[in-house]
């Protein structure tokens, strides 16, 4: 088991070490996503160390709880916490987007601790279903969480998953929605309005748990909540702020697909410490 | 006369016995279940079977997430929808995971008939086809679709097998099914006609008149077309020099595309294509779309007397 139970303070020293990973690794590989990347920093970190049910040794284990990291470009997230978690060496982080990397620009299955590719938006809560209804037909009691965008959200693929996970029901499926509010050309409430989420939600049958993404306290009530939660599935709609961690990255669209250069990682890299 | 099958219902009669066999084999369909005849899997099976609607993306990625957890999925639509609307997510989740995912699509090709252009898919195999990892069956008859079902459900990674709607004539003395070896039916060194799915019944009558004129055609059914059976492609191209192509499908991406790719780069010979010349389908009967479309035995027939030195 990979669960060690942090206090709030432990979790947020951890994001922040998280949150350096992705800063050095995405200034070694040139190029990333830090935007979306440290926005749900907090809210995976809080996840993989003091909820997710697995075992890095045993990354097949049957019994393990199953994460899918649906907005695909921000893997670095991801690898950081992985590595964080002990299934591979850390030194393997700074071969991010190399050739040959076990570490490619979009989630895969050559990294270990990832179960399904992603990177085209849109099909990650259908991939999660599915890992759920394997669970009803295995009869485990193993939960499923993935981590959606608020850009991605424009994607129909997400809307047809959200009708039929409500319409079987499936109530060991965790949502986790990083809503940092900026996609690629601009602000989501300029580019194509998503609002109002919570009620959205709600309609196609979810329960529907509003949070500041940054609040530690908030994220772990959130997750146990969700686990009490019988015959629907649960989203956490997690308000955050893109680029959080670094002032300078916060807010700022551009950060969303650009990598810092060596002298921006170093001042990152001195805000996180 | 030969027996007659709806290749639909061979294919749901087959998943209900993998049913039995197989404790992870699970089916999704897209509302469309009493068409595709997942629905006889459905009623024996109930859990372990899901209808999706009208949303044929979800279900395919759906399907990744189930196999991700090592099920077996058959996924069934119409071949428009399966391998059209839903091609991202084939290509990403399914394809590029490498997934047991088993993708059956029905009512394949012009002889949908009166639903018309918007049903007809004369373009799925050409779109299956460009995917890495993806293994394409395109049984010609009945039996052959029960063999086509079983060896996807016991080969690793993903499937996509092509079936018609309307009944079709089994033929008879074609040997045993190997997945990815083609069928030499008839013996002949004049002319080679290679051909899949619907097409074969039309060639075999070809066959049998062009012998009453002399003319001795090798007829090959190509039920496997990814990956395809070159050693007999290049085999017959040697031996006859001259390939005639028979499909119920676009004349660019298909079968006879496949095959232009192997000779091309091997072996060289005359590559004739009997199919869908560059056109959307139309309404009419299957009888009568054959005939518009240019893909009956008596085209068959002329394309070889036509070609032939």
């Amino acid at each position: 088991m990979g669960n060690n139970q942090l206090t709030v303070k432990e979790l947020e020293a951890r994001a922040r070490i998280v949150r350096r990973l992705i800063i050095q690794m995405l200034a070694a590989a040139g190029s990333g996503h830090p935007g979306g990347s440290l926005s749900a920093a907090d809210l995976i970190t809080a996840l993989y160390f003091n909820i997710l049910r697995f075992d890095p040794k045993n990354p097949e284990w049957p019994e393990r709880d199953r994460f899918h990291m649906s907005k695909g470009h921000c893997c670095p997230l991801w690898y950081a916490v992985l590595a964080e978690s002990g299934y591979f060496p850390k030194e393997q982080l700074f071969t991010l987007r190399q050739l040959g990397s076990i570490l490619q620009g979009h989630p895969d299955r050559k990294t270990p601790g990832v179960e399904v590719a992603s990177g085209s938006l849109g099909q990650g809560l259908s991939v999660a279903m599915g890992m759920s209804l394997a669970a009803r037909i295995d009869k485990k009691d193993y939960r499923v969480y993935v981590l959606l965008g608020d850009g991605e959200s424009q994607e129909g693929n997400i809307w047809e998953a959200a009708m039929a996970s409500a319409h079987f029901r499936c109530d060991n499926l965790c949502a986790i929605l990083d809503s940092n509010g900026c996609q690629i050309d601009g602000k989501c409430e300029d580019v194509m309005g998503l609002e109002p989420l919570s009620a959205k939600w709600q309609a196609f049958g979810w329960h529907v748990i509003e949070i500041n993404g940054h609040d530690m306290q908030q994220i772990l009530s959130a997750y146990e909540e969700s686990r009490k939660i019988k015959n629907k599935p649960t989203i956490i709609i997690a308000r955050t702020v893109k680029g959080k961690g670094v002032s300078f990255m916060e807010g700022v669209i551009g950060f969303h697909g650009k990598a810092p250069t060596a002298e921006e990682a170093q001042r990152a890299l001195k805000e996180l410490e | 006369m030969a027996e007659q099958y709806y290749q639909r219902d061979v294919y749901g009669e087959t998943l209900v016995k993998l049913g039995a066999l197989d404790k992870n084999v699970v089916v999704l369909d897209a509302d469309l279940s009493s068409s595709t005849r997942t629905n006889l899997f459905a009623q024996k099976f109930p859990d372990r079977f899901y209808n999706f609607g009208v949303a044929e993306q979800n279900m395919v990625a759906t399907a990744a997430g189930l196999a991700s957890c090592g099920k077996t999925v058959f996924v069934s639509t119409f071949a428009v929808f399966a391998s059209g609307r839903a091609w991202d997510q084939v290509r990403l989740a399914v394809s590029y995971n490498n997934f047991n995912v088993k993708i059956v699509a029905t009512h394949a090709g012009i002889t949908v008939g009166p639903d018309g252009a918007s049903h007809q898919a004369l373009e799925d195999i050409a779109l299956m086809r460009v995917l890495a990892n993806m293994n394409i069956v395109v049984p010609c008859d009945g039996p052959q679709t029960a063999d086509a079902i079983m060896a996807a459900a016991s080969l690793p990674g993903p499937f996509y097998v092509r079936l018609g709607r309307p009944k079709v004539s089994t033929i008879e003395n074609k040997g045993a099914f190997k997945f990815g070896e083609a069928q030499q039916l008839t013996d002949g060194d004049d002319v080679t006609i290679a051909a899949c799915g619907i097409m074969v019944s039309e060639a075999h009558s070809a066959v049998k008149n062009l012998a009453q004129k002399g003319i001795k055609a090798r007829l090959i059914n190509i039920h496997t077309i990814r990956p395809l059976d070159n050693e007999t492609i290049l085999k017959a191209a040697r031996e006859t020099k001259l390939i005639i192509v028979c499909e119920e499908h676009n004349t660019i991406g298909g079968l006879a595309s496949s095959i232009d790719e192997v000779v091309a780069e091997s072996f060289p010979v005359k590559v004739v294509r009997v199919g869908v010349r560059n056109r959307f389908g139309q309404s009419g009967t299957p009888q009568e779309l054959l005939k518009e479309y240019n893909l009956t035995s008596s085209d068959i027939e002329k394309a070889v007397l036509s070609n032939i030195s």
